[in-house]
């Protein structure tokens, strides 16, 4: 029985994938392209032999994404990219970015007015010692190999692609929330346009095509990095196995995160 | 200085809270789901009590809260619903379940269990239900024909049948009921990124403050009921629902306490964040009013009322009283894990705040509109099913 129901929702998610790479459905860059056969001539493939793979799955690829800590600027550049890729209602993100401030006395210090999107303008006038550090942290889906997410969900509505993704299925989802609760990293809310879950998804669309996720794209100083791991030339795998100072958030909470931070200090969460 | 204030004082500064857990995601209704359930599943076990370990003081409600149980569980459901934001899809928590969701199993325990329920109602009244149809004309008749399951036989030999019937669906209700309210805590106790709710002790909190809530909600509806048309109570019956509940509540706010004593004592990383939850956000719903006003007031004065001989008039005011008291004290508890909990950012270095509005799609007004749901079906049930048995119909006795 629950063999057979298994099979039927991967039928619809291929059927939803297939649509996907058909194009018609699609994210914001696709929706100025008419529905149908999607004519990306001219702008350049940025993850490399992604065009030609049409199969639902993209299996021979590991994919990791990488925000290198030590880089971040908090310009908001990749919450403004984010919130208009996907129309995030106000109040809701779908990625944002942290400022930690630390003190001779060890004292953090964390903000994200309005999850970072309109940049960090003016420094804080409020931390009463001296500033010993301070940087920025973006934070977004971890993509978790072990992700609690897919583990609660009553009806299966969050799942795990053959390709490491986790997405949800908005035809299926009930809006019960139990997501929500279950992620270690409160990436997850109920989309109140939709009324259901709502999460980054690595800009799964974009990748499909090819094309690096729109807050990759839009970073001025590459903070956020996406790319193949099985690909022994993409920076992703070279920064992986180099060494470097490389940690992934909660590694207590056994999720797995795919997603790796360079420079991640230990008062980060 | 209170130690709420110089908590408040020293995270104004630090006080950081993920942008999505700044909204509060499950509110009211999911406060009301775990208290609707556990006050069945206490009924319940109420009811078996009587029913499988022969408590015979607990006769005169042993049906009664099964009706009691009837009347919550057809409501259950309630809260949830209105909290889902696709109703309309609820059904696929059945017959498309993800198999390793602790919440996808609710539907079918939840189901199996008011199956049960239903069925050891019909074998406990059909000899009633048949006495009643024998005097009922039209469309009683034909409903009292249908609950009868259509055999109007109440020989010796049948009823002896109907008992062993009983007997059995009493014995099988005891561990569903049991696993109904613990499972119901395991949603929440399986949480791993909550570090208040992720302990294995919930469901057995759960379970003990469902048992209080159901013997809490017998004992104060029967005095009520019983008072309200100046019928006749049986004052053994509610002194051994006060030694119950008295029992049950011993264990219930020890546990509740242990569990806060062993996070305080192991003191992990985690305790920052939840020391500061307790005594900051929760101070008054926690320790104000869950432990200071309805924990140890109860606490003592069920003891007083279960050791001390006292005249009947003090134990029936003041039994009905605590009783009342307890039902408040539980659904304190739940809002205090359930808002609580949510109320303590995953970054864990902050909080943020969460006010019910009365005119919400979750809000207030419709809190109480479920919770008064179930008390009118309660109220429809008794005129389909009598409650107590001095209002037995005569049932004229077949040979076999
Ligand atoms: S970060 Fe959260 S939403 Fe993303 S995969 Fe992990 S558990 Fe799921
Ligand atoms: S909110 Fe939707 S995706 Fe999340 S657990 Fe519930 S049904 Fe699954």
């Amino acid at each position: 029985m629950i063999r057979a129901i298994e099979k039927e929702i991967s039928q619809d998610r291929r059927a939803f994938i297939k649509k996907v790479l058909g194009g018609t459905i699609a994210g914001s860059l696709l929706l100025v392209i008419p529905a149908g056969a999607v004519d990306l001539t001219g702008i350049p493939e940025q993850i490399p032999g992604m065009r030609g793979d049409t199969a639902p799955f993209i299996t021979k690829k590991k994919f990791a994404f990488i925000v290198d800590i030590t880089r971040c600027i908090g310009c908001g550049s990749c919450c403004v990219a984010d919130k208009n890729e996907y129309k995030v209602p106000d109040g809701m993100y779908r990625t944002w970015v942290e400022r930690y401030v630390i003190d001779d006395e060890d004292n953090v210090y964390v903000d994200s007015p309005n999850g970072g999107l309109d940049g960090y303008q003016e420094p804080r006038e409020d931390i009463p010692h001296p500033t010993r550090d301070t940087f920025f942290v973006p934070k977004l889906c971890n993509m978790c190999e072990h992700p609690s997410c897919v583990q609660v969900c009553p009806v299966g509505a969050t799942y795990q692609t053959e390709d490491g993704f986790v997405l949800v299925d908005s035809k299926r989802c009930v809006a019960c929330g139990y997501c929500v609760q279950a992620c270690p990293y409160s990436v997850r809310f109920i989309n109140p346009e939709t009324k259901t879950a709502d999460k980054c998804t690595w800009c799964y669309h974009r990748v499909r095509k090819g094309l690096l996720p729109a807050c990759v794209n839009v970073c001025p100083v590459q903070a956020r990095k996406f790319g193949d791991l099985n690909d022994k030339d993409s920076e992703v795998y070279n920064i992986l196995h180099q060494p470097h100072v490389v940690s992934v958030l909660k590694p207590g909470m056994g999720n797995k995160p795919a997603l790796h931070y360079v420079g991640l200090r230990r008062e980060v969460v | 200085m209170s130690p709420e204030h110089g908590v408040a004082a020293a995270t104004a500064l630090t006080n950081y809270v993920f942008p999505n857990d700044i909204h509060v995601h499950w509110s009211l209704m999911i406060v009301l789901y775990p208290y609707i359930t556990g006050i069945v599943a206490g009924a319940f076990i109420v009811s078996s009590l009587y029913h499988v370990f022969h408590i015979e003081s607990l006769k005169p409600v042993s049906r009664y809260a099964l009706v009691f149980a009837l009347a919550f569980v057809a409501f259950a459901t309630a809260p949830l619903l209105n909290h889902l934001g696709h109703p309309e899809r609820a059904m696929s928590m059945m017959l498309t379940p993800n198999p390793t969701s602790a919440m996808a199993g609710f539907g079918y325990i939840y189901s199996a269990y008011s199956i049960v329920l239903i069925l050891e109602i019909l074998f406990i009244y059909r000899p009633t239900l048949v006495a009643l149809k024998q005097t009922a004309t039209g469309f009683k008749r034909k409903l009292y024909g249908m609950l009868t399951l259509g055999s109007d036989n109440v020989s010796e030999k049948s009823l002896a049948l109907d008992h062993k019937i009983i007997a059995f669906l009493a014995a099988i209700g005891i561990p569903m009921a049991c696993t109904l309210h613990g499972y119901v805590g395991f949603i929440f106790g399986g949480v791993k990124a909550n570090p208040m709710w992720a302990t294995p002790l919930m469901p057995v909190i759960f379970l003990l403050s469902a048992s209080v809530s159901g013997i809490a909600g017998i004992i104060f509806s029967y005095v009520l009921i019983k008072t309200f048309t100046g019928r006749f109570i049986d004052m053994d019956c509610v002194r051994t629902l006060i030694k119950f509940l008295w029992g049950c509540f011993i264990l219930d706010f020890v546990f509740e306490m242990l569990e806060l004593f062993s996070h305080a004592y192991m003191a992990t990383h985690h305790w920052e964040a939840l020391r500061d939850l307790y005594f900051g956000p929760l101070y008054s719903t926690f320790w104000i009013a869950q432990v200071g006003v309805f924990s140890v007031i109860p606490f003592v004065a069920l003891g007083i009322l279960s050791l001390v001989k006292l005249p009947d008039g003090v134990v029936k005011f003041f039994g009905s009283l605590i009783s009342l008291m307890i039902l408040v004290q539980v659904l304190l508890m739940r809002w205090n894990v359930v808002i609580g909990g949510q109320l303590m950012s995953k970054s864990e270095r902050g909080h943020t705040v969460f006010r019910p509005e009365w005119f919400e799609k979750e809000g207030i007004m419709v809190s109480i509109v479920i919770m008064l749901l179930p008390i009118i079906f309660l109220y429809i049930l008794s005129k389909v099913f009598p409650f107590w048995l001095d209002d037995e119909p005569a049932v004229e006795k077949q040979s076999a």
